[in-house]
């Protein structure tokens, strides 16, 4: 049993022979709709239990590029490696078994309006043939993670947004991906809500440790996420003290198609490039 | 005005391609069409062979059978038997002139069968099936359902796509029959209570007359137009885009182009199948 940290969080255990294999790795990635490129050359990877927020403006390619990750789209060129294989130019047929093992949490949620809220959080474990008795006794605690235990026979209709958003992180956290990614899940909620959000994916990272990429215009939000630590023992998010911030918690940057920035909180502060400074300030 | 031999570039035609504003839209709509002819193909050919692998989804192909059987039955049975009560007061009031009102049945029941009952409740379904599907579908694109679902593991095409086809067509092929029977029943009631004739030697008229190729003519065109409605409505569900009016234009078109289709393989498929069983 690996020994409990300053926060009370298990140490994450030795690193296996894979541990160095990246679990997403962008390789001069490039695509383009009819017009200039959305994304130019884009590279960057992603390694095991690391996660990357994705910063720029809006419009500026960030959820097209979450959407390459998952080979819900295909670059014009470049080289895209999801798990070790390459999606780039894989059969849609072979991207499925891999898209089981991510999970994604959309801009507005994506729910399925006609199916409950059970039945949603339940999505692939219905397709799978799981025993209804089973599925419950999976869907009742994931639910729970998100706050949401009361919602369980109740249509996305009736949620509010920050509700739906939830019970979407619910869904995707339910099968216990190998990677997550958040498109925007704090956009257009009030602040106590986004901090419900990011808490939740706060308690994601430090406690299943699941590598994942967020995308987000919300700088408050980011910093948040990279500042703050999941305390068990309180069950709540606490700040890291004396200003430390998550060493496994980085940040990218586009802006016009291009990738101007990888690096830590650190280097995003104290970076010189007039771009992150104007959109830091 | 006299131009250059060769110097094109002064030509108004070829000076400037922005201004040649009347071949431009129709080599783009040229191009649009081979484009999408292409696309609908490959569309139609996937969700028909998706039925030969796994995984399939029976429990929403039943679903699927009882919102496009089950739902259409009522409007399928009344466009039926106010067909084929048209029918029958058009046809008395020609044959009248002839003196030969006797075949009223004979002349609504072949007519009903062969063409009015396949081709009306192809056009009936499409109005109100491939309209929903295209407006379903395409709601789900603009809101990112799709994606999720592709997301989540699950290939749309199988889950969505292939239950409504072969539910449109299983459907639609009882469906016709339902309206076949309720045209002549229309004809019928028509044939006694409005031009006060011979109820017996309507119905009786109408039975002997038929022949297996005509039921085969009838019954084989439904398999046909339940394959057009939902892989139409599936397809243009499934490319709309530009939000919520994309889903009212995808709508449209879908209702439309099935129509349209609907007759045209129906004259096709009449052309072959008189061919194949030429009339005595």
């Amino acid at each position: 049993m690996s020994a409990p940290t300053a926060s009370g969080l298990p140490a994450p255990g030795p690193p296996g022979p894979d541990d160095k294999t990246p679990v997403v790795a962008f390789r001069n990635v490039s695509i383009s709709f009819a017009g200039p490129p959305v994304l130019d050359d884009v590279s960057f990877s992603v390694a095991p239990g690391e996660t990357r927020i994705l910063l720029g403006p809006a419009g500026v390619g960030k959820s097209v590029l979450l959407k390459l990750v998952d080979g819900l789209l295909r670059p014009d060129s470049g080289s895209i490696r999801l798990f070790g294989e390459e999606i780039a130019t894989m059969p849609e047929q072979k991207l499925f078994p891999l898209r089981m093992r991510t999970g994604m949490v959309f801009q507005e949620g994506a729910l399925f309006d006609s199916l409950s809220v059970r039945d949603n959080v339940a999505y692939q474990l219905i397709q799978e043939r799981i025993p209804d008795d089973e599925i419950d006794s999976r869907v009742r605690p994931a639910l729970s993670f998100v706050g949401l235990e009361d919602t369980f026979s109740m249509f996305p209709a009736s949620l509010s947004g920050g509700m739906r958003r939830r019970v979407a992180i619910a869904r995707a956290f339910i099968r216990h991906p190998e990677l997550l990614l958040y498109d925007s899940p704090t956009g257009g909620l009030d602040p106590v809500t986004s901090t419900t959000i990011i808490e939740l994916i706060v308690k994601e990272r430090d406690v299943h440790r699941t590598p994942s990429i967020l995308v987000t215009h919300r700088l408050q939000d980011a910093f948040m996420l990279c500042t703050h630590e999941f305390a068990t023992e309180y069950n709540c998010m606490i700040p890291f003290p004396n200003g430390q911030y998550d060493p496994n918690t980085t940040f990218l940057m586009l802006n016009e198609g291009r990738l101007i920035f990888d690096g830590s909180l650190h280097d995003l502060v104290h970076s010189s490039d007039p771009f992150v400074r104007e959109f830091l300030e | 005005m006299r131009y250059p031999v060769g110097d094109t570039g002064a030509l108004p035609f070829f000076r400037n391609p922005a201004q040649n504003m009347a071949t431009i839209p129709i080599e783009r709509i040229a191009k649009q069409l081979v484009h999408t002819i292409q696309d609908y193909s490959l569309f139609a050919w996937r969700a028909f062979m998706n039925l030969y692998t796994e995984p399939r989804y029976w429990s929403d192909y039943l679903i699927q059978s009882d919102i496009i059987g089950v739902g259409s039955t009522a409007i399928v049975l009344l466009s039926g038997f106010f067909t084929g009560g048209v029918l029958a007061l058009q046809s008395a009031a020609t044959l009248s002139q002839f003196g030969a009102t006797a075949v009223t049945g004979q002349f609504v029941s072949i007519t009903m069968i062969r063409e009015l009952g396949p081709v009306l409740t192809g056009i009936m379904v499409a109005g109100r099936n491939a309209s929903s599907m295209a407006s379903e579908l395409g709601s789900m694109v603009v809101t990112e359902q799709i994606d999720a679902m592709r997301a989540l593991g699950v290939d749309p095409m199988r889950k969505l796509v292939t239950p409504r086809i072969f539910a449109c067509i299983s459907m639609l092929f009882f469906l016709t029959v339902v309206a076949d029977a309720f045209g002549i029943l229309g004809g019928g009631a028509v044939t006694v209570f409005l031009n006060h004739q011979n109820g017996t030697q309507y119905f009786s008229k109408a039975w002997e007359s038929l022949r297996y190729p005509d039921i085969i003519q009838g019954l084989v065109k439904p398999l046909f137009s339940g394959y057009i409605i939902a892989s139409v409505g599936c397809f243009y569900g499934l490319r709309t885009t530009g939000g919520t009016q994309g889903v009212g234009r995808s709508t449209i078109q879908a209702v439309v182009n099935s129509s349209v289709l609907i007759i045209l393989v129906d004259f096709l498929l009449t052309r072959v199948l008189l061919a194949l069983f030429p009339p005595l």
